[in-house]
């Protein structure tokens, strides 16, 4: 009997799952560390920080990466997740038999490179590009070419999992890793592939990266404990935490993994988007798009507000978003909203960026398969104005079977999944 | 299966802007070049644009570096000629996929760190107090990848949903396939799809003359290159497309260009011959006859020999266009440029067929079949 939604398509399974972040090498470890409420967010050491207005971060320390820069570390990430995944689903290791998604952060020379240029440049004043344009003329930097364009993350996890056609490479900023697993669900419903290996990375922690954030007020500046600096949807909280991860979910063709016997770990039953063309950082006041976005992942699934158990929230921790995001849910869920738990892993791996969808994917299928709910730690001053169950604190254990997980990027886009242990 | 229709081009580039000035130039040897400002390299330069024609406010062009403006330019005369410009309505649910790199940075601040950081005491805190002070804070919204899709929702208010691909020539082709392939399949109704690029911008230059791929002679076209070691020359500008299924465009009483008939891409590991076999494949199973060609070689030296070989198995008799020697090399924008050229053609009744090929000059190869409206 082929396995179809309500709206005859093919069912989407997940079968393999993987994960890296500032608490954990693996699915068990993150797992561990979120339902024990331990933090991932320390003094930044990988550079220095004197002159920074925050100076601490979600980073991943333990991997050795030569040169460390954000396209080699993201494609680390990427991997380990990803060998994870594919190894848990049981599909061959080298020769994936299907499409490959991958959210990576977009990429760009580095400053250990510009200066190793004006080096080699030999420029003893004033050094322009001019300079750095005549060091790159003599043919030494080849191999930076393709370490700094941005297909090469996606052309190398391609080569090791022998994923079939042209990757996709793509950024929706802080909803690509939930747009990497859309458009793997989108390419299985089609009938285009059986199974598609989705993947969030972003190991882009460096010091221009970091400034970026800090001079449009993004960021936290509670250094002084960086533990307890993510607190989403507390009324102190004042910003978000860069963090490092990646993810990698294998989805497949739900009769296709039945037929091959595989265990099936979830389902992904509903997509939802909505652009927003209000401001390019800020999102619509009246939380418009959120709430299509929430609407369009329901119906999508064929799911009733009331079947959603748990909501696994975006929850950066920046004032405005957690205030968007409660409204966006009081809108959509209605008074039941008080009831229902939300959380958010982000204040214990800060906000991964490029990875965050499809990090928090994992989580939420995690979270279904134990029964256990992440708490959003640090949460002691509730904000008045978020009248929500964010599970403050400490894990919970609550039967759950569909989960409803959010991701609102800068720039507008914003994509809601929902994922379940079985169809409904 | 559905139909999927073009009813709506928009480009701009060193050629002029719109549909008229490129079907031109496709007449002409090379588009203006620039050898002058970044010497001993090349780029074809955009022409002179008055942005405000399709950015209105002033706020908004202020926080947009070129290759935004471009494309949000690009994305604006896309509109207008699908006749959606004030349907707002219909914006807010058409879906918008845009084939990026990343913006502009600040030139002179990246010098003088450069310059000082040689002398610091501690580079690094120098660097961190030099990033602190001296960048512009909404430099970055320049500069981010997915920040052209979100111009354009902030712009022109097109707001259904919207997905950056990245990765050079491929995403702009990738682009092309998704939307076909969701509205073909019934996901969507109707796109809005482009690419952007400025070239006229160092930090693009260096990192293609790291790799060795930037030609620095007089101008020769992309086919006469490589005999002389090939190299390809950049060029700035815009292209995007309005694609909608038939019953879509029929039930609004748009007018379709062109059908895109099927779209393919692929990877594969780089060899002598291996460009000519991915795209004689690909062109096969796409069952392409095209009366023209509307190529995206680059002028590198094996991949375009490559090409050329597959092009004369498979169509001996199409006219070839190179958009390398229309527009210059536009990298995400090649594809979408390819498409609007080919498009274009094909409304004006000047072509029954046509094939757009996109070759990556690193990697990725893929074309799009594009025949008649009906």
């Amino acid at each position: 009997m082929a396995l179809r939604d309500k709206q005859g398509r093919p069912l989407v399974a997940v079968t393999g799952m993987g994960v890296v972040t500032s608490i954990g090498l693996g699915k068990d470890e993150t797992w561990n560390a979120v339902t024990s409420g331990r933090s991932g967010i320390k003094r930044i050491s990988r550079f220095p920080i004197e002159g920074l207005r925050t100076t601490i971060a979600g980073t991943i320390d333990t991997l050795d990466v030569a040169p460390m820069s954000a396209p080699l570390l993201s494609e680390r990430l990427a991997m380990l997740a990803a060998e994870e995944a594919v190894g848990q689903s049981g599909l061959p290791a080298t020769d994936f038999p299907g499409a490959l998604f991958i959210a990576v952060p977009p990429v760009e020379m580095e400053w250990p490179q510009r200066e190793a240029l004006a080096e080699a440049s030999g420029q003893d004043g004033d050094v322009t590009y001019r300079d750095l344009l005549k060091a790159a003329s003599t043919g030494k930097f080849k191999a930076w070419h393709d370490l700094f364009i941005f297909g090469t993350v996606a052309d190398r996890v391609a080569d090791r999992f022998g994923t079939k056609g042209s990757p996709i490479s793509l950024s929706t900023a802080c909803s690509s890793g939930a747009t990497a697993i859309q458009l793997g669900v989108e390419a299985i419903q089609r009938g285009e592939t059986q199974t598609a290996l989705c993947i969030g990375t972003d190991g882009s922690v460096n010091p221009e990266s970091l400034v970026r954030f800090s001079l449009l007020s993004a960021l936290s500046t509670q250094n002084e404990n960086p533990e307890t600096a993510s607190k989403p949807f507390s009324k102190n909280r004042d910003g978000f935490v860069m963090g490092e991860g990646g993810a990698a979910l294998v989805l497949e063709n739900a009769d296709a993994a039945m037929a091959r016997g595989a265990k099936i770990l979830g389902y992904v039953l509903g997509c939802g988007e909505k652009g927003d063309g209000f401001h390019r950082t800020r999102s619509s006041p009246d939380g418009a798009p959120g709430i299509a976005a929430i609407r369009a992942a329901l119906d999508d699934s064929g799911l009733q507000p009331d079947d959603i158990d748990y909501v696994n929230a975006h929850g950066t921790s920046t004032p405005e978003n957690d205030k968007m995001e409660a409204m966006s849910c009081m809108a959509v869920f209605g008074e039941r909203m008080r009831e229902v738990p939300i959380s958010s892993n982000k204040s214990m791996i800060g906000h991964t960026l490029t990875a965050a969808g499809a990090v928090e994917a994992v989580l939420s299928l995690l979270t279904i398969a134990t029964g256990r709910i992440p708490p959003t730690i640090n949460h002691t001053v509730p904000d008045p104005a978020i009248p929500l169950d964010v599970v403050p604190n400490v894990a919970r254990d609550a039967d759950v079977r569909y989960v409803l997980s959010n991701s609102f990027g800068f720039g507008g886009q914003n994509t809601c999944l929902i994922f379940g242990a079985e169809p409904k | 299966m559905h139909d999927v229709v073009i009813t709506g081009i928009g480009i701009v580039s060193a050629s002029g802007e719109g549909v008229e000035a490129h079907l031109e130039a496709l007449t002409r040897a090379s588009p203006p070049l620039d050898r002058e400002t970044f010497a001993p390299f090349s780029v074809h330069p955009v022409t002179a644009v008055d942005f405000e024609k399709q950015i209105a406010k002033k706020s908004d062009l202020r926080q947009m570096e070129p290759w935004q403006k471009l494309g949000c330019y690009a994305a604006g005369l896309a509109l207008d000629s699908a006749g959606v410009k004030d349907d707002a309505e219909l914006k807010s649910r058409m879906h918008l996929i845009v084939s990026a790199g990343g913006g502009e940075r600040d030139y002179a601040v990246d010098g003088q760190i450069l310059s000082g950081i040689r002398h610091a005491d501690n580079p690094g805190v120098y660097l961190n107090e030099h990033l602190m002070a001296d960048l512009r804070p909404t430099l970055f919204l320049a500069q981010l990848s997915n920040l052209l899709a979100g111009n354009i929702s902030i712009v022109h208010g097109v707001t259904g949903a919207s997905r950056t691909f990245m990765g050079e020539e491929s995403s702009g082709i990738d682009a092309i396939r998704i939307a076909q392939s969701r509205i073909a399949s019934g996901q969507n109704d109707i796109f809005l799809i482009g690419g952007a690029y400025n070239a006229e911008r160092p930090d693009v230059l260096l990192i293609y003359e790291m790799g060795g791929f930037l030609w620095q002679d007089a101008h020769r076209p992309v086919w006469n290159r490589p005999a002389d070691g090939g190299g390809l020359i950049l060029g700035s500008g815009a292209a995007f497309l309005v694609l909608e299924s038939r019953e879509h465009a029929q039930a609004r009483g748009a007018t379709a260009l062109a059908t895109v008939a099927g779209v393919s891409s692929d990877r594969t590991r780089r060899e002598p011959g291996s460009v000519t076999r991915s795209l004689v494949r690909q062109a096969e199973a796409l069952e392409a006859k095209p009366d023209v060609v509307i190529s995206g070689a680059t002028g590198i030296k094996g991949i375009t020999e490559d090409e050329q070989a597959a092009l004369a198995a498979l169509a001996p008799n199409a006219a070839i266009h190179a958009t390398g020697d229309t527009t210059g090399h536009m990298m995400e924008g090649q594809a979408p440029a390819g498409l609007a050229i080919a498009a274009a053609l094909i409304a004006r009744g000047q072509s029954n067929e046509a094939l757009v090929t996109s070759v990556g000059h690193w990697r990725g190869e893929g074309c799009v079949r594009v025949t008649k409206a009906s």
